[in-house]
C-alpha cells in the first residue's frame, strides 16, 4: 500500500521546480502572455530536455513513456509558475490520442517532434463535452465543415486534432486550405485558445479508435484538475505569506481569525483535494472502467474549490490583490479558463451521473 | 502508486474471513453493539473469543491480557473492513479501550495497568472521560474541578458536562485540578475515578437529536485515593494530550460517508415528487454528485494519510484538516437526504410516513454536534491556521 508519488515522481517536482523558478520569473510569464503567439520556443525546449514535453510519448519514440500521474505532476508545477506552454495540448491529450489510436505511420511522424518540442499540436474537443454558440464540425465526403470553438494550444499549433466524435479525430495542419484560425482572447493572456472555422477543409488524416477522442478528453480533464491545483498551491501559499508580513492595527493580518480562518479553509478545501487528482491520473492508467468518472469529479471538484480558493486568496490580499501590478490574477484568470475548458462543472457532473447510470 | 496490499496481509484477511464464518452465530447482533461498553453476557463472550484469537485488543502486551501483537495499521485497516462487511460487532470499543488503555500503557504504574487494563479490554469495566466543564469547552485547560489533598486522598469537588456512557460507567479519567498556585496547564492531574464514590451524581443532558444521551457528573466532596493519579501530580495536561501510537484507521470516516452517500442515492431513486425519483430532479442530482465529488476526495485523503502513517512520515496540514471536512460532509449528506425528501423530510418519533426511523433527521442534527464537539470547527480552524500554515496566534 502507498498512496502517494514515486520518488521519481518527487525528484521530477523538484527539478521542474526549481528550473521552472530560475528560467522562468513571473516578469519573463507576463513577457511571453503579450507576445501574439503566446509561445517561447527556448521555454518549450528546455522543458522538453527535462523530459516533461514527451512524459507521455511512448521511449520508441524519444519520450519518457510514463504515466498520465507523471504529466498531473508536471502539470501542477508548470501552473504554479503559471507557465504559458502548450503542455496540456499537445504533451498530454494529442500525445494519448495518437500514442492510444495513431497509426505508426502517424506515431512515426508526430509523436518525436512533441517529445522534442519542436513540433505543437492543438487540439479541438470542447464540443465533445458541450456545444456553444452552435458550434461544431461535421464530415462531409471526406472534408471537414463547421466550426470547433477554444482550440486550445492555438498560438503554437502547427496543426490541429479535431475531435468529430468519441471515435475520431482530424489531423488539420495549421494552413491548410479551408481552415482559418481565428484567435480568440480570453480573460488568460498566459495561454492561447481559437476558433477553426473549416469550409471543405481536408483533413491530412485521421486518427481512429474506440474512445480515441474520448481518452484524450478523460486525460485532458485530469491535467486540467492537476493545473487548478497548482494554481491553488500558489494562490494559497502567496495568501499566508502576505497574512504573515501585512501589518494593520500594529500586527500581521494573519493573526486574525477572521484572515486566518479564511487560510484554514483555504487549506482544509486543498489538501484532500490533492489525493482526489492524483487517484483520477491513477485510474485513467490502471483502472479503465473508473477512468472517465474520476476524470469528470476531478475537474469539477477541483474546478469549484479552485475557485472559491482564488477569489478568497485575493481578498486576503485587499486592495493590492486587484492590482494589475501584483501577480494573483495571472492565477485567478488561469482558474477561470481552465473551469471552463474541456466541461464546466455542472456538465462534468451531469456526465459523471450518466455514467453510473443515473 | 500501489494500492495492493500485498500476501501476508491477503492471507491475514482470508484467516480473518474464516473466522467470521465459522463464528457468526456467536456474535452479538448489530454492528454498533459494544462500542462503550456493555453488561450483555454475550457482548462479553465475544470480545473474550476475538481477544483469544487476536482480533480485538490486539496491540495490548499480553501480561495485560492483550494479544501483544506490534502496532500494524494495515491489519487494524482489514479488520474494519471485514467485520463491517460481515456486519459483525468488532468488539468493545469506546473511551476505555480506545482512550484510557493506550494512556495507561504509556504513563501509568504497573500497578493501574495490572489492576485496571485486562478488565478494560474484555468490557468487564466500561468507561467514562471526565474532561469537559461548562467553563472549559474549547478552553479545555480551564478545568475547574478541584482535588485537594487530604491525608492519602484527593477530595473533589466540582462538575464535569458531555460525559458520554457517565450514566453505565463503573469509572471515569478525568481532569482535575490539583496544584492551585500553578500555572493553569500545569496545575492538572490525571485521576481514575469509582463512579459509585459518595458524592458522584450523574444527571442526563439530553441533546436536541431526543435520542444522543450525555451526561453530567456533579462532585460532592468526593474521595479519591492519591494512588488513582496517573503519571505525576500536574502533568494532566500532557498526559491528556500524549500523540499515542496506537493504530488509528485514517480511512474509517470516509468509509462511513461512502456508506452515508450510498443510502442516499437509494433514497433518491425511490423517493418521488409527483411521481419522478428525486435521482432525475436536476437540483437535487447536482447536489448529489457535488457531495459524491467531496466524499471521494475524502476516500484518497484517508489513503495518503494512511500512507504517511506507514511510512511514518509527518503529513503537515494536510493531518489536521480531516475532522473539519469530514464532520461538514456527514452533515451536508443529511441535509440533500432531508431536501430529496421535502415535507417527509421533517418527519420524526416513529411517524406515519416516516422514511428509514428518522435517521437522516437524527444524522443532521447529530453530525452538527460533531461538528462541534471534540474541538469545534472554528478551534479546527486556529490549529490548521497557526499550527499547520505557520500563521501568528492572536493575542490574548
Amino acid at each position: 500500500m502507498d498512496f502517494g508519488l514515486s520518488e521519481e515522481q518527487r525528484l521530477l517536482e523538484q527539478t521542474l521546480r526549481r528550473y521552472l523558478a530560475s528560467e522562468l520569473p513571473i516578469a519573463r510569464v507576463r513577457e511571453i502572455a503579450a507576445t501574439a503567439a503566446g509561445h517561447d520556443p527556448k521555454l518549450w525546449s528546455g522543458l522538453a530536455e527535462l523530459g516533461v514535453a514527451g512524459v507521455l510519448v511512448p521511449e520508441a519514440h524519444g519520450g519518457g513513456g510514463l504515466r498520465l500521474l507523471d504529466a498531473a505532476v508536471a502539470m501542477q508545477s508548470l501552473a504554479h509558475a503559471a507557465a504559458p506552454t502548450p503542455f496540456l495540448g499537445s504533451s498530454v491529450m494529442a500525445a494519448v490520442a495518437l500514442a492510444g489510436a495513431g497509426t505508426p505511420a502517424q506515431q512515426r511522424e508526430w509523436l518525436p517532434r512533441i517529445a522534442s518540442g519542436d513540433g505543437v499540436l492543438g487540439v479541438a474537443a470542447s464540443e465533445l463535452a458541450a456545444r456553444r454558440d452552435g458550434a461544431g464540425v461535421r464530415e462531409q465526403g471526406g472534408r471537414l465543415e463547421g466550426r470547433a470553438l477554444f482550440a486550445i494550444e492555438s498560438g503554437a499549433a502547427a496543426a490541429f486534432l479535431v475531435a468529430l466524435d468519441a471515435d475520431r479525430l482530424a489531423l488539420v495542419p495549421r494552413g491548410a486550405p479551408g481552415l482559418e484560425v481565428a484567435p480568440l482572447a480570453t480573460i488568460d493572456r498566459t495561454r492561447r485558445v481559437a476558433e477553426l472555422v473549416l469550409s471543405r477543409a481536408e483533413p491530412a488524416d485521421w486518427v481512429r479508435g474506440p474512445r480515441a477522442a474520448v481518452r484524450a478528453l478523460d486525460a485532458g480533464r485530469v491535467a486540467l484538475a492537476a493545473d487548478l491545483f497548482g494554481a491553488c498551491e500558489r494562490a494559497l501559499a502567496m495568501a499566508v505569506d502576505y497574512a504573515k508580513q501585512r501589518q494593520q492595527f500594529g500586527r500581521p493580518i494573519g493573526s486574525f481569525q477572521a484572515v486566518k480562518h479564511l487560510c484554514a479553509e483555504m487549506a482544509a478545501e486543498l489538501e484532500p483535494a490533492r489525493s482526489l487528482v492524483w487517484y483520477a491520473a491513477f485510474a485513467f492508467d490502471e483502472r479503465p472502467g473508473e477512468a472517465s468518472l474520476l476524470a469528470a469529479h476531478a475537474k469539477a471538484h477541483l474546478a469549484e474549490i479552485a475557485t472559491a480558493i482564488v477569489r478568497t486568496a485575493t481578498e486576503v490580499h485587499g486592495g493590492i490583490g486587484f492590482t494589475d501590478e501584483h501577480d494573483l490574477h495571472l492565477w485567478f484568470k488561469r482558474v477561470g479558463l481552465d473551469r471552463q475548458l474541456l466541461g464546466a462543472p455542472d456538465v462534468l457532473r451531469e456526465e459523471a451521473a450518466k455514467l453510473q447510470g443515473w | 502508486m500501489d494500492l495492493s496490499y500485498g500476501p501476508r496481509y491477503e492471507e491475514f484477511r482470508r484467516g480473518l474471513r474464516d473466522f467470521l464464518e465459522k463464528h457468526r452465530e456467536r456474535a452479538p447482533r448489530g454492528s454498533g453493539i459494544g462500542a462503550g461498553g456493555s453488561r450483555d453476557p454475550a457482548v462479553l463472550a465475544w470480545q473474550r473469543l476475538l481477544i483469544q484469537h487476536g482480533y480485538a485488543a490486539r496491540t495490548v502486551p499480553k501480561e495485560y491480557g492483550g494479544a501483544g501483537a506490534e502496532p500494524d495499521l494495515l491489519v487494524r485497516v482489514i479488520l474494519d473492513e471485514e467485520f463491517a462487511r460481515a456486519g459483525l460487532s468488532p468488539g468493545i470499543g469506546g473511551q476505555g479501550p480506545e482512550m484510557l488503555v493506550p494512556t495507561l500503557l504509556e504513563h501509568g504504574s504497573e500497578e493501574q495497568k495490572q489492576r485496571w487494563i485486562g478488565p478494560t479490554i474484555r468490557g468487564e469495566v466500561v468507561w467514562c472521560q471526565g474532561y469537559s466543564e461548562p467553563g472549559a469547552g474549547s478552553d479545555l485547560a480551564n478545568v475547574q474541578t478541584r482535588a485537594v489533598e487530604d491525608g492519602g486522598d484527593f477530595v473533589i469537588n466540582g462538575q464535569k458536562i458531555w460525559t458520554t456512557t457517565a450514566h453505565l460507567a463503573d469509572m471515569m479519567f478525568g481532569l482535575v485540578r490539583t496544584e492551585p498556585g500553578a500555572e493553569k496547564h500545569a496545575g492538572i492531574s490525571y485521576v481514575l475515578v469509582p463512579m459509585q464514590s459518595p458524592g458522584i451524581e450523574v444527571r442526563p443532558l439530553g441533546t436536541m437529536t431526543g435520542r444522543a444521551e450525555f451526561n453530567q457528573v456533579f462532585f460532592t466532596d468526593v474521595r479519591v485515593p492519591q494512588a488513582n493519579v496517573v503519571g505525576r501530580r500536574g502533568e494532566g495536561w500532557k498526559i491528556a494530550n500524549t500523540t499515542l501510537k496506537h493504530e488509528r484507521n485514517s480511512l474509517a470516516p470516509a468509509g462511513q460517508l461512502e456508506a452515508g452517500l450510498a443510502r442516499l442515492v437509494e433514497l433518491m431513486r425511490h423517493e418521488t415528487r409527483d411521481g419522478r425519483p428525486a435521482l432525475e430532479d436536476p437540483l437535487l442530482r447536482d447536489r448529489l454528485l457535488r457531495l459524491q465529488g467531496r466524499v471521494l476526495a475524502m476516500k484518497y485523503h484517508g489513503l495518503r494519510m494512511l500512507t504517511a502513517s506507514l511510512q511514518q512520515e509527518s503529513p503537515g496540514v494536510a493531518g489536521l484538516v480531516a475532522k473539519l471536512a469530514g464532520c461538514e460532509l456527514s452533515h451536508q449528506v443529511a441535509a440533500l437526504a432531508i431536501d430529496a425528501m421535502g415535507e417527509l423530510g421533517v418527519l420524526y418519533d416513529g411517524s406515519k410516513h416516516e422514511r428509514a426511523h428518522g435517521l437522516w433527521q437524527f444524522q443532521y442534527m447529530f453530525s452538527l454536534g460533531l461538528i462541534i464537539g471534540g474541538g469545534t470547527a472554528q478551534i479546527q480552524k486556529n490549529i490548521i491556521a497557526e499550527r499547520g500554515l505557520g500563521l501568528p496566534r492572536e493575542k490574548t
